[in-house]
């Protein structure tokens, strides 16, 4: 049998793998240096294990050890990226590009720079896969566009966009390209060099490393990207981002990486034949469920479905003990359902019936069963429930109903 | 979020769940709320058209677990009551009922619409004299 609850919300965090707390461990007590340290063996030895870790995030995305900067997350990575270039290219021009789906991290450090009047953003809308337009993005770049930020992989429906195509694109018009890569690192294969990225945002926590580290890749060369920093002090990191390294933090993200890219192609395999027999088994089992996001050019663990005429927190309430997450407005404080399903242009009604299903390297097949055995059970009970499924099979359009809301 | 362990009894036993037969009579039916907002409630009614007393009631909800729950409560919450009753049940006795947060009172308005809908429905297909016929002082809807 399986232990209760199950954990199923991978793409909003992901447990610490045990190798990865063992690399992490010495790092606590006997190696506490701070690697600021020039003169003595604890200083020393906290930078040597800096150093290895850079080396081991620099090589899971193709990049060279020195263009890694450390940070405490991907929302510090996309300010920096979002805010750094467009004030260090402030005579260059004002304008950034970005996409609808983005991240908050992203989405709102772009509203902060026009609500300072710092930049004009164009919003790229997606199609109903959740992917943008190359074409869109080349009609929206202006001679004042400084900044292209689009994220590698969505981190709700999973749509991967076509990173190489619009790498190409930034290259040609000569703008700094950023790609918010927190779902896709250590989960895809993501080169730098290959996909035309010049900054890069990843998280360690997203790949079973430890909260509150990660990077933010800055190219050298072909070309050189600067960047304002945001966060003023003793210099660190090349003077892109003061503060004293958070060296545990940092071993685990690179001990994260190096595994994630020994075993990426097997547990790819491993995810995708779980996640095929999740959304196989619930869509036998039901009628009226409908995939969000790309069919194929996809994350291997995401599976984002709406299941017609069931309130997505309701289901959550009835799957107590699987940890799964929802689009639906009443998990959000908001009232308002995803931006993200919206986005995609799903009825209002379906993004409330979303549920979003992450499968994790400590997930199993005998998992993936109960998961689809209970959610099948409770969707099922819940139609009973609905009376939107009562009209729906007496042959009632619910889009000419006349509802009275307030 | 944590749930109220009533709210968590309401939806995981929900009482009342269902529909009346078409065509039987006097039942009001009252839905309120709309699919795009996330909350459609149906509670129907069945009222004895002599005494005007809630003899029976039967819900269906779309919506999250405090709005399932609401609805299920209400439906115990009126039955045996006078339909004037039933239209002064105010959704505060439903939030102090359920343990109801802050941001899930909505679900409790959306219940105590659903009663004044049903009820204002049933008398739609009442004729006028039934309706008044037990002679209790006309109260105004302002009131409830």
């Amino acid at each position: 049998m399986v232990k209760l609850p199950i954990y199923m919300d991978n793409h909003a965090t992901t447990p610490v793998d045990p190798r990865v707390i063992e690399a992490m461990l010495p790092y606590f007590t006997e190696k506490f240096g701070n690697a600021a340290s020039r003169n003595h063996s604890f200083g020393w030895e906290a930078e040597e294990a800096v150093d290895r870790a850079r080396n081991q995030i620099a090589a899971l995305i193709g990049a060279k050890s020195k263009e890694i900067i450390i940070t405490s997350g991907a929302t510090e990575s996309d300010n920096l990226a979002i805010k750094g270039v467009v004030e260090f290219y402030k005579d260059k021009g004002n304008h950034v590009i970005t996409c609808v789906t983005e991240h908050k991290a992203v989405l709102d450090s772009c509203r902060a720079l026009e609500r300072t009047g710092k930049a004009t953003v164009t919003y790229l809308p997606v199609d109903k896969y959740g992917m943008v337009d190359p074409d869109d993005l080349r009609n929206a770049i202006t001679d004042k566009t400084v900044l292209i930020t689009i994220m590698y992989a969505n981190n709700e429906v999973g749509t991967i966009h076509p990173i190489a195509e619009i790498g190409r694109i930034a290259k040609e018009k000569g703008i700094v390209f950023h790609c918010d890569a927190v779902q896709a690192v250590g989960k895809v294969p993501v080169n730098v060099d290959r996909d035309g990225i010049d900054l890069l945002s990843l998280s360690a926590h997203k790949i079973y490393g430890p909260k509150g580290v990660g990077a933010i890749y800055v190219r050298s060369k072909g070309p050189r990207v600067r960047l304002t920093p945001q966060m003023d002090g003793g210099g660190h990191e090349r003077g892109m981002r003061s503060g004293t390294l958070n060296v545990t933090g940092i071993v685990g993200l690179g001990k994260a990486c190096e595994i994630a890219g020994a075993e990426m192609e097997e547990e790819n395999r491993r995810l995708l034949d779980l996640r095929n027999k999740l959304q196989a088994g619930i869509f036998e089992r039901l009628d009226e469920v409908y995939l969000n996001g790309h069919p194929t050019a996809r994350l291997p663990g995401n599976l984002n479905v709406s299941f017609a005429y069931v309130e997505g927190e309701s289901l959550l309430m009835g799957i107590s003990d699987i940890a799964v997450s929802s689009g639906s407005a009443c998990t959000s404080a908001t009232l308002e359902p995803s931006y993200v399903i919206r986005a995609l242009g799903v009825d209002e009604e379906l993004a409330h019936s979303s549920i979003r299903f992450g499968v994790g390297r400590f997930n199993t097949g005998d998992e993936v069963d109960f998961v689809t055995d209970r959610v099948t059970r409770e969707v099922k009970r819940l139609r009973e429930m609905s009376p939107l499924y009562e009209m729906a099979r007496e042959g009632i359009d619910l889009k000419t109903v006349q509802w009275k809301s307030e | 979020m944590a749930y109220s362990e009533k709210v968590i009894e309401h939806y995981t036993n929900p009482r009342n769940v269902g529909s009346f037969a078409k065509g039987e009579d006097n039942v009001g039916t009252g839905i309120v709320g709309a699919p795009e907002c996330g909350d459609v409630m149906k509670l129907q009614l069945k009222i004895n058209p002599a005494n005007g007393v809630i003899e029976d009631a039967k819900f269906k909800t779309f919506g999250c677990g405090s709005a399932i729950a609401s609805s299920s409560y209400v439906t115990e919450l009126v039955k045996g009551k006078h339909v004037d009753e039933a239209m002064a049940i105010k959704n505060t006795a439903i939030v102090q009922e359920l343990n109801l947060p802050p941001v899930k009172i909505h679900c409790s308005v959306l219940a105590e619409d659903a009663i004044k809908a049903a009820i204002t429905d049933w008398r739609k297909h009442q004729e006028p004299a039934v309706e008044s016929a037990d002679a209790v002082p006309a109260r105004t809807a302002q009131e409830g």
